[in-house]
């Protein structure tokens, strides 16, 4: 088929906002959000599921910004780095990554951080190795993970839901 | 890279997917996580004209009771298995492998369906499906066809799918008092592709398994049953030289594929790790 598909309208509440815009069905959600949109918090790494850079909510949940399209997305909620970190945890995490310096070039952090707030919402009494398997999904190339997992545990740790 | 185009629908009921099928034939691709498909995409190994998008499908969903199995629609996801009690009561295999499967982020989009029909040889839910000795449930136009997980495999990424056919659910025997399982899997990364796996059931009583079904994912080019290993296995008494035993007849009857980081002899070694592994591991349970 040519290149002449045709644009779906969609609407789609992101960080909040209802919008309403034509997409392309080829078009990623991720480039949805950072080209049509703005939002440039979420990044794009290697465009086929592995690095976790470009993770964002939909529905409330985490999923790859580049393995769903903008498409799919249609009347579903989009939650990206800069709707998520008007909250308590996000901001406990980004709190956390600062005092534990968990960041060098920062490409990875708005990843790490979504996928690091589900652990916290969904499991509050995870251990360290449970931390270390949550994030696997996700790469950092320059400040090793260490830090990162520090950070993660410190905000586990000072959490109010945790019965260990 | 970015997907090339395509044109997308989203049908509402199963009764307006065959249609599309009919029409688009091999141009037409199901979306239903899209955590393989959209990849492919990406990298360009495919290009369908269409995607047929199956998320508003609602007799795809669903977890349920159905006399002696338990019925898991094709459009479940990874997660909603890995946190659902009545799977975990049901069909305890399925929460240990769910964990493996990729990272939390694609478990949460990824399905039941998809992974079936895709058959990646390294994948978990084909390996569990064939050792829970579970069933495809396939719907056409023309009607409905229940698959044994043991004839549905056929050759790599290859089943007994028909054109026109799309699963609708998988189906699991449900799990007896004495239903023993277990799952294990060797990965560079956590939720990386496997190097080879291994997925474990039958039925326990002290220290002996009896119809015991061992399955390998990542050594060959479908998930592979170890008849060999499971016959030496099999209502004896397990010690330490059974296990062994066993391991040699698994080396004996099995040979692997190698891939870009394990060859073959490699992933066989890693086998017989797992075999043993898994196998003392119920050994020292029943004697501690």
């Amino acid at each position: 088929m040519e290149n002449t598909s045709q644009t779906h309208l969609i609407n789609v509440t992101v960080n909040g906002h209802p919008e309403r815009r034509p997409v392309q069905p080829r078009q990623h959600l991720i480039d949805f959000l950072r080209d049509d949109l703005g939002l440039k918090g979420s990044h794009v790494g290697c465009e086929h599921g592995v690095c976790g850079a470009c993770t964002v909510r939909l529905d409330g949940k985490i999923v790859r910004g580049c393995l769903v399209l903008a498409v799919q997305a249609d009347r579903k909620r989009v939650d990206t780095i800069e709707g998520l970190t008007q909250s308590g945890a996000a901001q406990a995490l980004q709190a956390a990554f600062v005092r534990r310096n968990a960041l060098q070039c920062g490409f990875c952090t708005p990843g790490m951080l979504a996928a690091a707030l589900e652990l916290v919402e969904t499991k509050p009494s995870a251990t360290r190795t449970e931390v270390r398997e949550w994030i696997s999904g996700n790469y950092c190339r320059c400040t090793g993970y260490q830090a990162i997992v520090d950070a993660i545990c410190d905000v586990l740790a000072s959490s109010p839901e945790v019965a260990k | 890279m970015k997907a090339p185009a395509f044109d997308y629908v989203k049908p509402h009921s199963l009764a307006e997917v065959f249609p599309l099928l009919q029409q688009y034939g091999d141009e037409a691709r199901l979306l239903a996580g899209g955590q393989t498909l959209l990849a492919t995409l990406n990298m360009r190994l495919s290009e369908p004209s269409v995607l047929v998008d199956l998320s508003a499908i609602t007799e795809l969903r669903g977890l349920t009771l159905a006399g002696a199995m338990l019925r898991i629609g094709a459009m479940v996801t990874h997660s909603e298995i890995e946190a659902s009690a009545l799977v975990a009561q049901h069909a305890p295999l399925l929460p240990l492998a769910a964990p493996h499967i990729a990272h939390r982020a694609i478990r949460n989009l990824g399905t039941l369906g998809g992974s079936i029909a895709y058959a990646d040889p390294a994948a978990e839910w084909p390996t569990c499906l064939l050792a829970l000795d579970g069933v495809v449930v396939a719907k056409s136009a023309t009607g409905e066809r229940r698959i044994r997980a043991d004839d549905f495999f056929v050759d790599l990424y290859t089943t007994t799918l028909l054109p026109g056919e799309i699963i609708v659910a998988c189906e699991f025997p449900v799990a007896s008092a004495n239903h023993w399982c277990d799952f294990d899997e060797l990965a560079r990364r956590h939720g990386d592709y496997a190097i080879v796996g291994l997925a474990g059931a039958g039925q326990r009583s002290e220290n002996t398994l009896a119809q015991v079904r061992l399955v390998f994912l990542g050594l060959g080019a479908t998930p592979l049953r170890a008849l060999q290993a499971e016959g030496v296995v099999k209502s004896q008494p397990l010690t330490a030289s059974l296990i062994n035993q066993a391991v040699a007849a698994l080396k004996n009857e099995l040979s692997a594929v190698g891939d870009l980081t394990s060859d073959a002899a490699t992933k066989m070694h890693l086998a017989g790790v797992l075999l043993k592994r898994m196998l003392m591991k119920q050994m020292q349970s029943k004697n501690a």
